[in-house]
């Protein structure tokens, strides 16, 4: 298991260093600069300020100072603002971005799995067709869509929650951006779910559970359920990865000061240093996330074994 | 009181395609400690007769009639009431005991559950009694491999925990479908032996549902012969083997080879709607048509002064497995390891041992489907391993194969007739497509299945059929050799009956060498001129058809026979003799020298140091260096 997890880990370099020189080069291709005004700069200011920055070096030598500076856990400071280093503004955004996220992801299995389960159950009855409509529906719209449809319905028509803004996380300021985060989610999540469902409540093994008498609550809870959540599992991953970099939308239509805002604005404003520490970020995130997916698919399933 | 009474039993199926009326007036009644035979081919209605007993028909299903376990009603009892009886009283285990176990629990919190349930045990308690029975159904080191996961136990060892989970509430009845089926025939005959002892100490009643009538035999008082859903024939098991009544009956019996047969005679075939017309008659015993006449040719013997088709020496096959760690070496499989064969025009040669014996990477590397690892087979005089790509295409005209899965092993994309031509289209790409037409409806017609289908796809076809489209696709180009993997095991007893039928009177026709691979041994002596056993990698013995049954010389083969039941219950019932114990020892790590030593009786030290070779004894080549000895052991009649 712990070799595994350091091989795992020693694998991601190579993926992080591909991401890095991509993302580095890329956003330098882009046209305009940090520095790009309405009112252009004195060129000796802003040869000044590209000196400081190391704007002024060639591209191979920033690579290899940028990288330098990973190494030491240093992203360097912001281009926008000004008294922030991109490890302090991270360090500001993401427990919001993380708390947004983890209760969308959180709810979406919830509720996904339960009502998965519950079509599984009905299978072909009005129940089943009416939860696969919906969901359906959900899975079409995208949350750029939802979003202000929420806001308009809940906030402006009814009143009844706060259009934006974060309010320190208060629930209420916390539950429609959670809410948009987490509806497609739900609806991929009760669709897998259903789906294996069906199949492990047809295997064998649920019919010997039955022939042996036992209730059909233990034989969905503690026979069929946990094999029917594999494939959910390894969903997992790539859903966590779909929530974060979707919640860089649902951040900005919500005015939530999460990392994604950051990564939004500093793309906008060609703020290199903060853009690629977001994409860094992000890329060890996502490798992590796929990494305690498979660990975790590990401990549920007794024949994967690392 | 009897312990089961099943009345006037119905069973429909709802399907889009129309009502499916699985079992029809269906009545029988069973007492305590009785054990009942329910014997017929798919689709007779066996199965689901007991599903309905046990109330675990599908959704789409229907029940009428009545069936009463002491007295009491089970159709249209409540669920909840049900299950109290399910696993309790009655108690049911199934034919694939590798599907059948919860892959996601470990043993102990399957079967705990059981007594959870039922006697409201906590799983401390239930523990005790859990591993007590892992004992009673023999299982070593109960106490720890309790706390495993099915897939660490082996197939016969996930059948002995079925049974053992099945006894935990001391049931008055064990339903076991097919509880042999997906087993080897070595593993059958300990699971069987182990039916006894549950029948003898617990005193259990069994159903035991079958297709095969050598189980029956050795374990059954009475019988029910199934068809089309309706009782054929009903009685004590004597009568049944010995004095069948019913037409069904005695084409099923004739059309299973028996190990011991002295002449082979041609197997009949069964008409299943002939002998459903026979039922319907007042008297079934006047419906004699339901049998095929069992005439003919029956075999062409090879000549043996005619060099040799296929020359295979020293031929091994390993596999590299991933490594268990990161930095262990990547463990080696030897699938088959040193293997000579030599096989002559018009030649069957049957290959056996159980699963995991090598037999199919044998055939697979024989047709360089997967590369040889070292070793030489030569098929016409060249040597197949050193073809290049282009050259062992063009050979592949003279060697075809027949797979196992009949409808899985067609394209089901394609139709009959391009299945069948595919062949000549990749071999002879310029034939004209009316001569393709013509040999594809030839080769069509001679396999029994006429022209007409050439635009239908292989889904429209029953089982036994595909495997004829199959036999079609392979013998279109004429070939000299078909390898023959495990072709009728998939099959009903009548569906094998009629292409064993087929396949030697093609071979009479074509002169073909036939490898024949399967692990019915009683199919295997009716079609095969030699056979060779194979046990982990290594041939133990090589013999002909007469002497391998009649003489067995390796005690691996001793044992392989004497497992092999035979439909006859007086030979059946004094046949003494312990099973085999244990399981294949696993081919990664194979014991030293003989490798079947850690199973063999008559084990001695040398058997651990020296690999034995192949010599000649009597009239078989067999690796042992205690053969003599064993064969007049046996002949003295002191082993068994």
């Amino acid at each position: 298991m712990l070799r595994y997890t350091l091989s795992r880990l020693l694998g991601a370099i190579p993926t992080l260093l591909i991401l890095i020189a991509l993302a580095f080069f890329m956003i330098r291709v882009a046209p305009g600069g940090p520095f790009d005004t309405e009112r252009a700069l004195p060129p000796e200011i802003e040869a000044n300020l590209r000196a400081a920055y190391h704007l002024d070096e060639p591209l191979y030598q920033q690579f290899a100072r940028y990288l330098g500076g990973l190494l030491r856990g240093d992203f360097g400071p912001s281009f926008q603002y000004k008294d922030f280093t991109v490890t302090e503004l991270i360090g500001t955004g993401f427990p919001v971005s993380l708390r947004l996220g983890g209760s969308a992801i959180l709810l979406a299995l919830l509720i996904g799995v339960t009502v998965g389960t519950i079509a599984a159950l009905r299978q072909n009855t009005r129940t089943d067709y009416t939860v696969m409509a919906v969901s359906m529906t959900g899975i079409s719209i995208p949350n750029f869509v939802m979003a202000p449809l929420l806001i308009l319905l809940f906030a402006v028509t009814l009143g009844w929650l706060p259009a934006g803004g974060w309010g320190g996380g208060a629930w209420n300021h916390m539950l429609l951006p959670v809410i948009a985060l987490a509806l497609p989610q739900v609806a991929y999540i009760s669709r897998l779910t259903r789906g294996s469902m069906i199949e492990v409540l047809r295997s064998n093994f649920v019919r010997t559970a039955r022939a042996q008498g036992l209730p059909e609550r233990t034989v969905i809870l503690r026979y069929a359920l946990k094999p029917a959540l594999l494939p959910v599992m390894s969903y997992l991953g790539p859903a966590t990865a779909a929530v974060i970099t979707g919640s860089v939308v649902i951040e900005q239509i919500f005015g939530v000061p999460g990392l994604g805002r950051y990564f939004v604005q500093g793309a906008l404003n060609r703020d290199y240093t903060l853009v690629m520490g977001v994409v860094v970020f992000y890329g060890v995130l996502i490798i992590l996330f796929n990494l305690v997916v498979d660990l975790f698919y590990a401990w549920l399933d007794p024949k994967v074994k690392y | 009181m009897s312990l089961l009474t099943v009345e006037q039993l119905n069973v429909r199926f709802h399907t889009p395609d129309g009502e499916v009326h699985a079992v029809r007036d269906l009545s029988f009644a069973m007492e305590a400690g009785e054990t009942l035979g329910i014997v017929g081919e798919s689709g007779s209605g066996k199965s689901q007769t007991m599903m309905a007993v046990m109330g675990l028909l599908a959704a789409n299903g229907r029940i009428e009639g009545s069936v009463r376990y002491r007295g009491e009603e089970l159709v249209g009892m409540p669920v909840s009431q049900l299950r109290a009886i399910r696993g309790r009283k009655i108690s049911m285990i199934f034919q694939d005991p590798m599907t059948s176990m919860n892959p996601y629990m470990t043993v102990f919190d399957q079967m705990a559950q059981v007594l959870i349930h039922h006697e409201g045990l906590s799983r401390r308690a239930a523990r005790s009694r859990c591993v007590e029975m892992l004992e009673a159904v023999r299982i070593p080191e109960a106490g720890r491999r309790i706390d495993m996961y099915p897939h660490e136990f082996s197939g016969g060892m996930r059948q002995r925990v079925m049974i053992a989970s099945a006894l935990l509430c001391r049931p008055d009845l064990l339903i076991a479908d097919e509880p042999t089926t997906a087993l080897d025939v070595t593993v059958q005959a300990q699971i069987l032996d182990l039916m006894r002892e549950v029948r003898r100490e617990f005193g259990t009643a069994i159903i035991l549902i079958t297709h095969d009538l050598g189980v029956v035999a050795g374990l059954c008082e009475r019988v029910l012969v199934m068809n089309g859903g309706q009782e054929m024939e009903s009685g004590e098991v004597r009568d049944i083997f010995y004095r069948p009544q019913h037409a069904y009956t005695r084409a099923l019996l004739a059309a299973v080879p028996r190990l011991d047969e002295q002449e082979i005679r041609r197997l009949a075939t069964v008409d299943p709607s002939g002998a459903a017309r026979a039922a319907a008659a007042s008297d079934p015993a006047e419906d004699a048509g339901a049998a095929a006449p069992a005439d003919g040719i029956v075999r062409s013997e090879p000549d043996l002064t005619a060099p040799p088709l296929l020359d295979v020496s020293d031929l091994r096959v390993h596999f590299r497995l991933i490594p268990p760690s990161l930095f262990a070496p990547a463990p080696l499989l030897k699938a088959v390891d040193g293997v000579d064969l030599v096989l002559r025009p018009g030649e069957t040669l049957g290959v056996v041992g159980e699963s995991g014996c090598g037999k199919s990477t044998l055939a697979r590397a024989v047709l360089r489907l997967v590369p040889a690892t070292s070793g030489r087979i030569s098929l016409l005089g060249d040597d197949i391993t050193l073809l290049d790509r282009l050259a062992m295409r063009t050979r592949r005209r003279d060697m075809q194969v027949i797979f196992q899965d009949p409808l899985a092993s067609l394209n089901p994309r394609m139709t009959v007739g391009d299945i069948v031509a595919e062949p000549l289209h990749t071999h002879y790409p310029r034939t004209p497509r009316k001569e393709i037409r013509e040999r594809v409806s030839r080769m069509l017609t001679r396999v029994g299945l006429g022209p007409q289908i050439i635009n239908r796809y292989p889904h429209e076809f029953s089982g036994g059929q595909c495997q004829r489209i199959g036999i079609a696709r392979a013998l279109v180009l004429e070939p000299e050799l078909v390898v023959c993997d495990e072709p009728v095991s998939a099959l009903d007893v009548s569906i094998q009956a009629q292409i064993v039928n087929l396949l030697m009177d093609i071979q009479a026709e074509m002169n073909l060498a036939l490898i024949f691979i399967a692990h019915d041994l009683a199919v295997v002596r009716h079609i095969s001129h030699r056979i060779m056993v194979m046990y982990l990698g290594r041939v133990v013995e090589i013999s002909d058809r007469v002497a391998l049954y009649e003489r067995p010389m390796h005690p691996y083969t001793q044992a392989l026979i004497r497992s092999v039941p035979i439909p006859d219950p007086d030979r059946e019932r004094n046949k003494a003799y312990r099973p085999l114990q244990g399981d294949l020892p696993s081919p990664v790590d194979p014991p030293s020298g003989c490798t079947f030593r850690t199973r063999c009786p008559h084990v001695v030290a040398r058997c651990a140091e020296e690999v034995p070779v192949l010599r000649q004894l009597g009239a078989s080549l067999v690796a042992c260096h205690e053969a003599e000895r064993v064969r007049a052991a046996i002949d003295r009649g002191e082993a068994a």
